[in-house]
C-alpha cells in the first residue's frame, strides 16, 4: 500500500516543485515573502478543508455543502462580532465549531440514518445552507470595519513569521495524519469505503461512521468560515462559492479515489499545493484570473483520467509467467 | 404495459401523491394572489421553467442509466456563450439555434467519451467538465456580457403561438411526448431500465451498455444547448454565470418525480408531474415576491425531502409493526 | 459402533439448530459437535445447510430453534466479534477482505492491536503478520498490498486472519478449493499443527481426498437435515457419498443418449494476455463438454473471452467453419451462442424487474415493430417458456425477486433458449441450489441435447461432470492440462490434472 503511494505522491511532488521553479524563473517575484506568505495561508485553507473533503470520500461518500456551511458559519459569528465587538477569540471559534458541528450533523442524520446518497443530500444542503446565510443576513454584508478587533486579529496574527491560520491548519492536519493512519476509527473509515460488506462482517459500524465524518467536515467548516471570514475582512452571501470543487479537485488530483477506500494526506496536501500554486501563479504570469476555473476543471479531468488507467486491471494473473512449454503426451 | 405488480402499483401512487401536491400548491397559490388563476399569467410561467425541463426530460434518462450529469448548468452557460460570439460574427437566429445545440452535443459527447473510454465515474467526471465549461464561458467574457443578438432571436424565448402559449412551452411538451414514447414504449427505453437496475446482467444480455451511455450523455448535452438557446433568447444575454444551481433543480425534479437516484426505476409522467409541481410551486413564491435565492432552498429541501419521506414512512411503518408485535 | 467419540463436553457444539429464510428451512434440525484436539469433517451436497450451519457458528445468523454450546455452555452469538470472543474463527469460501489495504490490516481487522488507548501498534502487527505468515510456511511480505496477490495467496492471507486470534474453533470452509496439491499438503500440516495445539476445527470440503486425509469424524447434512455422524475409520467414501446423496449416484444424472454429431464450434491456440493461453477443443453437435478444474484454473474467463466479454490475444475461433472475433455479446448472441453465467444474482437475472421482461430481453429486437415494443408478441413468448419449464410463478408480471432460487435460475436459463441458440454455456449451472432443482437442470440439459443443441458445461463437482458429460476438457492454472473421453472418466485421473500433477497434453484436438 504505501508504496505504491509513495510512487505516486513523488511524482507529484517532483511536479509540484517543478512548477514552483518554473514560475520562479518566469517572475521571481512569486517567491518574495510577501507571495510566500499568501501561497501558505491560501494553501493552508484549501489544505484543511481538502483533507477534510477527503474523509467522506474515502468512505464512498462526498461534502458538496462544505463552503455553503463556511459561509453560514462565517456569516453567523460575524454578525455576532458586529453585535458584540469585544467577544474573545475563543467564544468565537467555539460557536463557530458548533453551528458547523450542527450542519455537518444535519447531513449526518439524512446521509448514515436514512441512507440516501451522500451526493443528493449534500446537494440539498449546499442550496438550503446558502439561504441560510442569505435570511441570516437579509442580503446584507459585513465590511470591515463592523467586525470587533479580537475577530479579525486572531487568525491574521503572527507565530514565528507563519499566521495563525497556516499553524492551526497545519495543526489539524497532523491531527487528521494521526487518526488516519494510527488510529482504528481512521483506519475504518478506509475499509468501509473499500469493501462495506466486508468491513460490516469485522465489526464496523457503517451508520456511526458515516455520522462522525459528516461531523467532522461540519466541525472544519464552521471553523473555516470563521478563519475565511476574518481573512478576508467581509462576510456576504457568495463567500467561498465554488470551493466545494477545489476541495474535491485537490482530493482528485492527490490520488484519493472517489470510489472510496483509497488516498493519502500527502497526495491531498500536495493536490491542494499543486492548485494554490497555479491560481496564484496567474495574475504574476499575465494570465487572467478567469481562467482559473477552466484549469482547474482540466485538471480534475487529467488526473481522473491518468488515475484510472493505472488502476485498470489487465485481468486477472492465472497464466504462470515462467512455464516450461508443456511435454506432449500421447493420450 | 405493466411493468411487474407491485412496482407498478406504487409507481402509481407516487404519482398520485403528486398530482395532490400539485393542486394542494394550485388552490394555495390562487388563494395567495388574484394574479395566479390568469390564463396569461399561467401560461407566462411555463416560460420559467421550460427549459430547465428540457434539460430533466433527458436527465431523466441519464439518472435512470446509474450515472448522473453534474455539468448541465455549465453546458448551457458554454452553448449561450458561443451563439453569442457566433451572433456577433453576424450568425442569424436558426444558425444560432443549431450552432447551439451542436455545441451542447459536442460537450455531451465529452462527457460520454471520457466516462465510457476511460471508465471514471461519471460524478467525477462531470464535475471536472462543470468546471472547464463555464470556465470557458468566464474566459471568453470576463466580466461582460453578450447582448448583441440577432433581431427576431427574441422570438425563440419571448414567443407566443397565437398570442398566449410560449413557443418554449409548446417545444417542450412535444419533447415530452417523444421523451415518453422513448422510455416507456421502444426497445431503447427497457434496455436503459435493464442496464439501469444490473449493468452486469444487461451486458451479458446482449445490450452494448457503454454506447447507450455515451449516446444519452451526449442527448443530455444537445437538450443543454437547445436550453441555451431558448433562455438566452428570454433573458436577451449571454453572461458567464447564468443557468447557475440548474445542476441541482433539474436533479430535484427528476428525483421529485419518482425516479430512483439508484438508478433503474422512474417514470416520464411522474417526472412531468414533478416539473409543474416545481414549476408552479416556483411561480406562487414569485408572486408573492419571495426572492430567487429562497426559491433555491425551497428546492434543496424538496429534493431532500422527497427521498426521505418513503424511508421514513417505511421506518415508521416497521417501527409501529414491532410495536404492536406484528 | 463408534472408534473415537470422545468423552469431554464439546469445545462448539450444535444442537437441533433449525433456520429457515422465508419459505425454505436450510436447516431443519441438525446435530454437529466440535471436539478439542479433533478434526470433524462436514459433508453434504450443495444446498445441504453447510454455509447456513457456519454463519450460525460465527453469529452472522441467528438460529430459530435449537442451542449453540461453547464448552458446554448455551451461547447466544451475535455477530462476529462476539464469535472472536467465543473463541470462534472461520475461514470462508468468499473472501471477505479489502483490496486496497495491506496484508498486515487484513489479517488485523476488527482486532487491531494498540499501543496505549488510542493508537495502534503497527509494528507489533507486522511482526505478528510476518510470523504467522512464516508458520504458514509462506513467503508473501506483511506489507504488500492485498490486491497484488493471487487467488490461492489471498487465502493465505485468510487463514493468516483466523489464526490471528487465540482461538479454540477454527472453521475452514472449503480451503483447498483454490490450492495446488503442494499447497494443499502444507494446508494439511498447518491443521495438523493446529490440532497438536488442542484446537477443535471444522474442516468443510467437496473433495474426499480431504476428508479422508486429515479428518478423525465426520458429519453429514443432506437437504437441511441430519444424517449422520462417526469416525471417519469406520466408513467408506461410497458410504459417505450415500449419506450425502440419498440415492445411488447413476440415477441423479440422466444421460440421454444422443448422436453426437459434427463438429460446431472449434477453438485453436486461443490464448489471452494472462488468463489462459493455448486453448484448443471442439465442440460437436449434441455434445456436452465438461470443464473441469480448481477455482482460479481459468474456466469462466475462457467462457467469457469466447462470449466477447474479454480480450483475446492470439488464437482463432470457428463456429460452423466460420471465424468468429468475438468483441461485444450481442454479436455472438446473435450467432447463437449463449452464456449463462455462475454468478446468478448479479449476472444472470435483473431481479427488480419482471419475468416477462427479464425473459425478453436478450430477444427484444426480434419481438419489436421497429423500435417499439410489442406487449403480445412478449407475453406469448414468456407463458411458453414459462410452461416448458415449468417455472412456479404467480404471474409472468411478478418481480424475479420473489422467486426461489432454482426458479430465478430456470427464468435465466429460459431467457436464453428464446434467442434459440445453438451452443449454450453453462458456468456452475446447479451451484448452490437445492436438490431437486438440479435434477431439474441436469435433465433439462438432457433435453437440449435432444433437440439438437450443443452444451458447455463448467462445473466443480466432479460427479455431476461425470455423468453428465461426454467429454471431460480438464483446465489447469489458465491451459488445458487434459481432454478425456467418456470412457476414460476417471476421478483421481481428473483431480490430478486439475491439480497440476500430470503432464498435459498439449494439442489434443478431438
Amino acid at each position: 500500500m504505501n508504496k505504491f503511494h509513495f510512487n505516486r505522491d513523488a511524482i507529484l511532488g517532483f511536479i509540484v516543485a517543478s512548477l514552483l521553479v518554473l514560475i520562479a524563473l518566469r517572475a521571481p517575484v512569486f517567491l518574495s515573502a510577501g507571495s510566500l506568505d499568501t501561497l501558505v495561508t491560501d494553501g493552508a485553507l484549501l489544505g484543511m478543508m481538502a483533507v477534510a473533503q477527503m474523509l467522506p470520500i474515502l468512505t464512498g461518500g462526498i461534502d458538496l455543502s462544505m463552503p455553503a456551511n463556511m459561509a453560514f458559519t462565517g456569516m453567523a459569528t460575524a454578525l455576532l462580532s458586529k453585535a458584540h465587538p469585544t467577544m474573545p477569540v475563543l467564544l468565537t471559534v467555539a460557536i463557530a465549531l458548533g453551528i458547523g458541528l450542527v450542519l455537518g450533523a444535519f447531513n449526518g442524520a439524512f446521509i448514515a440514518y436514512l441512507g440516501i446518497p451522500p451526493i443528493v443530500v449534500t446537494l440539498g444542503t449546499m442550496s438550503i445552507f446558502r439561504g441560510a446565510v442569505f435570511i441570516l443576513s437579509r442580503g446584507a454584508w459585513v465590511n470591515a470595519q463592523d467586525f470587533g478587533k479580537p475577530y479579525l486579529a486572531f487568525p491574521m496574527g503572527r507565530l514565528l513569521g507563519l499566521t495563525h491560520i497556516a499553524w492551526i491548519s497545519a495543526l489539524i492536519i497532523a491531527a487528521a495524519y494521526v487518526f488516519l493512519n494510527h488510529m482504528k476509527k481512521g483506519r475504518d473509515l478506509y475499509a468501509l469505503g473499500g469493501n462495506p460488506s466486508a468491513a460490516k462482517y469485522v465489526g464496523i459500524n457503517s451508520t456511526h461512521n458515516k455520522m462522525l465524518v459528516y461531523v467532522i467536515t461540519g466541525l472544519a467548516s464552521g471553523l473555516c468560515g470563521y478563519l475565511w471570514v476574518a481573512r478576508y475582512a467581509i462576510a456576504y452571501t457568495e463567500i467561498a462559492m465554488g470551493f466545494e470543487l477545489q476541495t474535491i479537485a485537490a482530493c482528485v488530483i492527490g490520488g484519493v479515489s472517489i470510489t472510496g477506500g483509497r488516498g493519502t494526506i500527502p497526495g491531498v496536501l500536495l493536490g491542494a499545493a499543486f492548485l494554490v500554486i497555479i491560481f496564484n501563479a496567474l495574475p504574476i504570469i499575465n494570465v487572467s484570473p478567469f481562467w482559473q476555473m477552466a484549469i482547474s476543471g482540466a485538471v480534475v479531468l487529467a488526473a481522473v483520467i491518468l488515475n484510472s488507467r493505472s488502476e485498470r486491471s489487465q485481468g486477472k494473473v492465472i497464466l504462470e509467467p515462467n512455464r516450461v512449454p508443456a511435454a506432449k503426451v500421447a493420450l | 404495459m405493466k411493468s411487474g405488480g407491485s412496482r407498478w402499483a406504487f409507481a402509481k401512487r407516487w404519482e398520485t401523491i403528486l398530482v395532490l401536491i400539485l393542486l394542494a400548491i394550485c388552490i394555495i397559490n390562487s388563494m395567495a394572489s388574484p394574479y395566479f388563476l390568469n390564463p396569461h399569467n399561467l401560461f407566462d410561467s411555463t416560460q420559467s421553467f421550460s427549459e430547465k425541463a428540457l434539460i430533466v426530460l433527458s436527465m431523466t434518462l441519464v439518472i435512470i442509466g446509474r450515472d448522473i450529469d453534474l455539468s448541465v448548468a455549465a453546458n448551457v452557460a458554454l452553448c449561450s456563450t458561443a451563439m453569442g460570439w457566433l451572433a456577433l460574427h453576424g450568425l442569424s437566429t436558426s444558425s444560432l439555434l443549431v450552432a447551439s445545440i451542436l455545441v451542447g452535443t459536442v460537450a455531451g459527447m465529452f462527457n460520454g467519451f471520457v466516462i465510457t473510454w476511460f471508465k471514471v465515474p461519471a460524478i467525477v467526471v462531470t464535475i471536472g467538465t462543470l468546471s472547464l465549461f463555464r470556465g470557458i464561458a468566464y474566459i471568453v467574457l470576463g466580466d461582460h456580457a453578450f447582448t448583441s443578438y440577432p433581431a427576431n432571436f427574441w422570438e425563440l424565448g419571448q414567443g407566443y403561438l397565437f398570442g398566449m402559449i410560449p413557443y418554449e412551452f409548446l417545444v417542450f411538451l412535444g419533447f415530452a411526448v417523444i421523451f415518453y414514447v422513448l422510455l416507456h414504449r421502444t426497445i431503447i427505453g427497457r434496455n436503459l431500465f435493464a442496464y439501469g437496475n444490473n449493468p452486469d446482467a444487461a451486458l451479458y444480455s446482449g445490450i452494448q451498455v457503454n454506447a447507450y451511455r455515451f449516446w444519452f450523455f451526449t442527448l443530455n448535452g444537445a437538450m443543454c444547448g437547445l436550453a441555451a438557446a431558448f433562455l438566452t433568447s428570454r433573458i436577451g444575454a449571454t453572461r458567464p454565470n447564468m443557468a447557475l444551481g440548474w445542476d441541482m433543480e433539474t436533479i430535484a425534479m427528476v428525483v421529485l418525480g419518482g425516479v430512483s437516484i439508484m438508478g433503474g426505476s422512474g417514470t416520464m409522467l411522474g417526472v412531468l408531474l414533478s416539473v409543474f409541481v416545481m414549476g408552479m410551486l416556483t411561480f406562487g413564491l414569485g408572486l408573492v415576491n419571495i426572492p430567487g435565492i429562497m426559491m433555491t432552498v425551497v428546492v434543496g429541501c424538496l429534493l431532500i425531502g422527497a427521498i426521505a419521506s418513503p424511508i421514513l414512512v417505511k421506518k415508521f411503518a416497521d417501527w409501529k409493526r414491532e410495536r404492536v408485535g406484528i | 459402533m463408534d472408534s473415537n467419540a470422545p468423552a469431554a463436553p464439546p469445545a462448539l457444539s450444535l444442537q437441533g439448530i433449525k433456520k429457515h429464510f422465508g419459505g425454505i428451512q436450510a436447516l431443519s434440525g441438525v446435530d454437529l459437535h466440535l471436539h478439542s484436539g479433533q478434526v470433524m469433517g462436514l459433508l453434504g451436497e450443495n444446498g445441504a445447510g453447510k454455509s447456513t450451519a457456519v454463519k450460525i457458528m460465527t453469529g452472522i445468523y441467528h438460529p430459530d430453534g435449537g442451542q449453540v454450546l461453547v464448552a458446554g455452555q448455551p451461547v447466544d452469538i451475535r455477530g462476529t466479534q462476539d464469535a472472536w470472543a467465543h473463541g470462534i474463527t472461520a475461514v470462508h469460501q468468499e473472501t471477505v477482505m479489502f483490496d486496497e489495504l495491506s496484508v498486515t490490516e487484513n489479517i488485523f481487522s476488527g482486532h487491531f492491536l494498540k499501543r496505549g488507548k488510542c493508537l495502534l501498534d503497527w509494528a507489533t502487527m507486522r511482526t505478528r503478520a510476518a510470523k504467522l505468515l512464516q508458520d504458514l510456511e509462506s513467503d508473501i511480505r506483511p506489507e504488500t498490498p492485498l490486491k497484488s496477490l493471487s487467488v490461492a495467496q489471498k487465502h493465505i492471507v485468510e487463514i493468516a486472519r483466523a489464526l490471528s486470534h487465540d482461538s479454540s474453533v477454527v472453521i475452514m470452509d472449503e480451503p483447498t478449493a483454490a490450492l495446488s496439491v503442494h499447497e494443499i499438503e502444507e494446508l494439511y500440516q498447518i491443521v495438523r499443527h493446529l490440532k497438536s495445539l488442542g484446537k477443535a476445527i471444522l474442516f468443510i470440503s467437496h473433495k474426499f481426498d480431504d476428508i479422508f486425509a486429515i479428518c478423525d469424524r465426520y458429519t453429514v447434512f443432506r437437504d437441511g437435515g441430519f444424517v449422520g455422524e462417526g469416525s471417519i475409520q469406520d466408513v467408506t467414501q461410497d458410504d459417505l457419498v450415500r449419506m450425502m446423496v440419498g440415492r445411488s449416484v447413476s440415477k441423479m444424472f440422466p444421460k440421454p443418449v444422443v448422436e453426437i454429431g459434427e463438429p460446431v464450434l472449434e477453438v485453436k491456440g486461443l490464448g489471452s494476455a494472462t488468463e489462459f493461453d493455448a486453448i484448443s477443443f471442439t465442440l460437436r453437435k449434441r455434445e456436452v463438454l465438461g470443464f473441469y478444474g480448481l477455482v482460479g484454473a481459468g474456466r469462466t474467463e475462457l467462457m467469457e473471452a469466447l462470449f466477447g466479454l474479454g480480450r483475446i490475444t492470439r488464437g482463432e475461433i470457428r463456429l460452423k467453419g466460420k471465424l468468429l472475433s468475438p468483441t461485444s455479446p450481442r454479436e455472438v448472441i446473435d450467432q447463437g451462442v449463449v452464456y449463462v453465467p455462475e454468478d446468478r444474482q448479479r449476472a444472470g437475472a435483473i431481479l427488480p424487474m419482471s419475468i416477462q421482461q427479464n425473459i425478453t430481453l436478450p430477444s427484444i429486437r426480434r419481438l419489436a415493430r421497429g423500435p417499439f415494443l410489442n406487449d403480445r408478441a412478449e407475453t406469448a413468448m414468456t407463458d411458453g417458456i414459462v410452461q416448458r419449464l415449468a417455472v412456479k410463478c404467480a404471474n409472468s408480471n411478478q418481480k424475479v425477486s420473489e422467486l426461489s432460487g432454482g426458479n430465478q435460475q430456470k427464468v435465466v436459463i429460459g431467457k436464453w433458449l428464446a434467442t434459440q441458440p445453438e451452443i449454450v454455456v453453462l458456468d456452475e449451472p446447479t451451484k448452490g441450489i437445492d436438490i431437486g432443482s438440479k435434477a431439474a437442470v441436469h435433465s433439462f440439459i438432457g433435453e437440449l441435447v435432444t433437440q439438437g443443441l450443443s452444451v458447455i458445461m463448467v462445473s466443480s463437482e466432479l460427479p455431476e461432470l461425470m455423468g453428465m458429460a461426454d467429454r471431460i476438457v480438464v483446465m489447469h492454472k489458465g491451459r488445458i492440462a487434459r481432454i478425456l473421453e467418456r470412457a476414460e472418466f476417471d476421478p483421481e485421473t481428473i483431480v490430478s490434472a486439475a491439480s497440476g500433477l500430470l503432464p498435459t497434453a498439449v494439442g489434443e484436438l478431438a
